[in-house]
């Protein structure tokens, strides 16, 4: 589904990312752990082009980001094919990111009405289920500044799954959350990895990448430092920055 | 909460506090000092014969002064709708990537931010004395799809409306970019991730809520604009209503009445126009406030604490 070949990442002269090679399989959920500053988030924002990779090469679903290949050559996508491209992934930013001067239900029906041509009522009707699904359908008309942190995140997920996505990247998204939210918010991303969503999530829930996590990969410095299960990776880590990591966070 | 019902551990009631409270002479000086003022004003108005009150009232509904009234009001809401149109377009350009484009914006607010208005005023006027003939169509000498004399196609009105318009459109690019600088990153980010173009993410998400930061500025602009067409007066044959109290003065000799007159329409249009901001206000804080002004202080912080992750890695 997402496959990273020597991805590397510059802000002028600060390299981010230093060669990134991961693989990400349909259905699989990977979480990435690491220390601020590691470019973990770097590299799932450049997943839906966000930010654009200076080396390399990532694609998902077998289609370069951001590029067209053609006799050997690399055009830029024009704006409206980048969008294509990123309705097809679902994005949940630490921060939430709502659309404060809409409702909840306003936030989760825009994108498909205005990317994909939804009719209003479908469109209304299927952000009612999503938002009963992430246990929110009583807080249709709310907007976002009356919602708990944990009731945006949820909204800011279910935002995300209007578009049908094919790929969730989720960016740290419990880190703003106050400790006894942060439940809510994991049971919902661990129903949607149970329906076999293909996931990639950026955390410092070490027990939530035990338990649902496919692969757990630990980011350092730009690079990869180890990467497999996540009982290998995180109950019995190989690399001594993965160790010293780890016994700081537990 | 009132004192009386203070309780500890819900039981024990406790004696209200009566103390003397401090007093602040300062203040009542300064009060008396307001109310003799206050005093002395409405007084002189009262009772000096110079200010002519039955003129002032005659004038009030005088036709000439209520159709200046209504020529004011067309001029206002014109040129604020060019001023608002160029400053969004201009404020767009100022913020493109394009260094052309967003150089050519600058250019133009230095300019028309530079000169009077008065000066850019009489420009219009004088058109016809720097291109006698105005002609539309391809550049550089290629044929022309509109032709015209520079005096017909620019009509005092019209060069009313492009002098007010032209130098309103340079402010309100300055107020329509600091309303969108002031939506959080994050915003546009969010709209890009959901598959959103930049031309839909500026209209649908940074827009609007760049709105609440440019209405209350605008709401000047439109109060100083009502007052700012009387300079229109430099063009001549525009009679808005500062020209009609001239004529009217101009013929009577006796100024005061009719400068009050215009004053009071003058204060009443504002007026009118405050009412109308409250209300667009509110229209657009909506998603910013559950009810009252404290959630502000907790909304601002928010954003600031977002930004602050915006710029981490």
């Amino acid at each position: 589904m997402v496959t990273a070949e020597g991805v590397h990442k510059r802000f002028g002269q600060l390299e981010v990312l230093k060669g990134i090679d991961l693989e990400v399989n349909r259905g699989e959920v990977m979480c990435i752990l690491g220390p601020s500053g590691s470019g973990k988030s770097t590299f799932l924002r450049c997943i839906n082009h966000l930010e654009p990779i200076n080396a390399g090469r990532l694609s998902v679903d077998g289609e370069l980001v951001g590029y067209r290949e053609s006799g050997g050559r690399l055009f830029e996508l024009h704006e409206r094919e980048i969008g294509r491209k990123r309705s097809e992934i679902g994005m949940v930013f630490q921060h939430f990111n709502l659309f404060p001067h809409m409702t909840a239900l306003e936030n989760v029906t825009l994108a498909p009405m205005l990317v994909k041509g939804a009719g209003r009522e479908e469109a209304r009707q299927r952000g009612r289920e999503l938002l009963a699904r992430v246990g929110l359908a009583d807080k249709l008309d709310t907007y976002p500044v009356a919602l708990s942190g944990g009731q945006k995140q949820r909204v800011a997920i279910a935002r995300a799954l209007a578009m049908a996505p094919k790929l969730m990247l989720f960016d740290e998204p419990t880190s703003a959350l106050d400790p006894e939210l942060v439940g809510d918010v994991l049971d919902v991303m661990r129903g949607l990895a149970r329906d076999g969503m293909t996931m990639i999530v950026v955390t410092h829930e070490i027990g939530f990448a035990r338990e649902v996590g496919d692969t757990a990969v630990f980011m350092d410095a730009g690079v990869v430092v180890e990467a497999g299960p996540p009982k290998e990776v995180l109950s019995n880590p190989r690399q001594e920055r993965t160790k010293a990591f780890l016994s700081k966070v537990l | 909460m009132s004192g009386s019902e203070r309780t500890q551990n819900g039981t024990g009631r406790h004696e209200e506090i009566r103390a003397v409270p401090v007093r602040h002479p300062g203040r009542w000086v300064a009060a008396v000092v307001v109310l003799v003022i206050a005093a002395s004003l409405v007084r002189s108005a009262v009772v000096d014969k110079r200010f002519y009150w039955h003129l002032v009232g005659d004038y009030l509904t005088d036709p000439r002064i209520t159709h200046g009234v209504l020529v004011t009001i067309e001029l206002t809401v014109i040129a604020m709708s060019i001023g608002v149109v160029l400053g969004v377009v201009l404020a767009i350009m100022r913020l493109s990537p394009n260094p052309i484009v967003s150089t050519g914006s600058w250019l133009y607010i230095w300019f028309f931010r530079g000169t009077p208005v008065y000066v850019q005023l009489l420009f219009w006027g004088f058109i016809g004395d720097l291109y006698p003939n105005i002609d539309i169509g391809v550049p550089f000498g290629g044929p022309a799809v509109i032709h015209a004399s520079a005096n017909t196609l620019i009509a005092p009105f019209t060069a009313a409306i492009l002098g007010l318009g032209l130098n309103e459109g340079a402010y309100m690019s300055e107020i329509v970019r600091a309303g969108m600088i002031s939506v959080d990153e994050g915003q546009t980010e969010a709209a890009h991730a959901l598959g959103l173009t930049p031309a839909q993410t500026l209209r649908r998400i940074v827009l609007p809520q760049a709105m609440r930061v440019i209405i209350p500025p605008t709401g000047n602009e439109v109060i100083s604009m009502l007052k700012t067409t009387s300079l229109v007066v430099a063009i001549g044959a525009v009679y808005e209503l500062m020209a009609e109290t001239e004529a009217i003065y101009g013929a009577t000799y006796n100024p005061i009445p009719a400068l009050i007159a215009a004053s009071i329409w003058y204060l009443t249009m504002t007026s009118v126009l405050y009412l109308g901001q409250y209300f667009i206000e509110r229209r657009y804080g909506r998603g910013f406030t559950r009810t009252q002004r404290g959630r502000w202080r907790g909304r601002t912080l928010a954003l600031s604490t977002s930004r602050e992750h915006g710029g981490a890695l």
